[in-house]
């Protein structure tokens, strides 16, 4: 390994690890949520995009429908399109390999890619590579023990697992609060879902919210 | 087939496409201001609507117990910038005690 891929590989593990032992609280939140072991796995192994599993077993778990829970899931799995477009000049990958990047196109493996790109475009597709299959490594194994953990621990609310899920999506809100329009969209969607909550059915308050974001996102901010 | 397999097979097939058609399609339709505008607001909402809905709601009611607490002590963490699992393990930490003791 030259010395470049190796600071590249360093940089790449340096997210993977820390990134993939969040699928523990994947895992537990699934089983939680009334998911068994082997579907928390087949969410990591073919979903494979944190915020979306997170959001389909929130909404089961909150008691929605499993047509909401699959469009609160896409629409937060639509970026990662996004990211492909971005990725897909630098990879220029066909057949097979177009196959398997697109799996791994999330927001750390684009991420440290454009992180690499003052050392080359060699550089950006190593690190797309490196911590793509670092995370989801990283992220399956640990989804896997915090799903069985979570299944040996039994009742969900004497371990606190019932605040966990809440607690893990508010960390995966917070890098996204960066200013003070942001926060206003946050408590306006917050808003808005317990309103509907005490109307509407299950799962709907949650997706509904998508308005506020076409809404807030119509024209560029003033 | 159960609710909870049709989530689990739908969403990962739905989700796995949108990776792939970024890749497939040509560029200039996701690339329209409007479209990334709205889609960096979308994470934002679905999830902040996530947190108030499983912290304080249960079935169709607004619900104030542990769950709350535990959040609360989740944002103080995120507040100071502690890691993902420490934010998590305190959030639990919390709201265990409280349900258990309280």
């Amino acid at each position: 390994m030259s010395l470049s891929k190796a600071q590249v590989f360093r940089d790449s593990m340096s997210v993977a690890l820390p990134v993939g032992s969040y699928g523990i609280a994947f895992g537990a939140a699934a089983v939680a949520n009334g998911f068994s072991v082997i579907q928390a796995s087949l969410f990591s192994l073919l979903l494979f995009s944190g915020a979306s599993q997170f959001a389909v077993v929130g909404v089961i778990g909150a008691g929605g429908s499993a047509l909401s829970a699959i469009a609160t899931g896409s629409l937060l799995g639509f970026r990662n399109g996004l990211y492909a477009m971005r990725m897909k000049p630098v990879l220029n990958v066909h057949g097979l390999k177009k196959i398997l990047a697109a799996q791994i196109t999330i927001d750390e493996s684009t991420g440290v890619a454009i992180s690499q790109e003052p050392r080359g475009e060699a550089a950006m597709r190593y690190g797309f590579w490196a911590t793509g299959i670092g995370v989801f490594v990283f992220w399956n194994l640990f989804t896997l023990l915090g799903a069985f953990g979570a299944q040996a621990l039994g009742n969900p609310s004497a371990w606190g697992l019932d605040a966990a899920v809440p607690a893990a999506f508010l960390g995966l809100v917070w890098p996204r609060l960066i200013d003070k329009r942001s926060k206003l969209i946050a408590i306006c969607a917050v808003a808005m879902a317990l309103i509907l909550t005490l109307v509407a059915p299950a799962g709907v308050p949650i997706i509904a919210t998508v308005l506020l974001a076409i809404l807030f996102g119509w024209k560029p901010k003033a | 087939m159960s609710a909870m397999w049709v989530a689990t097979l739908v969403s990962s097939l739905v989700c796995y496409i949108l990776k792939y058609l970024g890749y497939a399609i040509p560029e200039s339709f996701l690339a329209n201001p409007r479209v990334q505008r709205i889609n960096t607001l979308i994470p934002i909402v679905l999830l902040s609507a996530l947190v108030g809905v499983q912290a304080i709601t249960n079935k169709s009611e607004i619900v104030f117990d542990q769950r709350i607490a535990g959040v609360a002590v989740a944002a103080i963490a995120l507040k100071f910038k502690a890691p993902f699992p420490v934010v998590i393990f305190s959030a639990a930490i919390t709201s265990a005690v409280i349900y258990n003791w309280l």
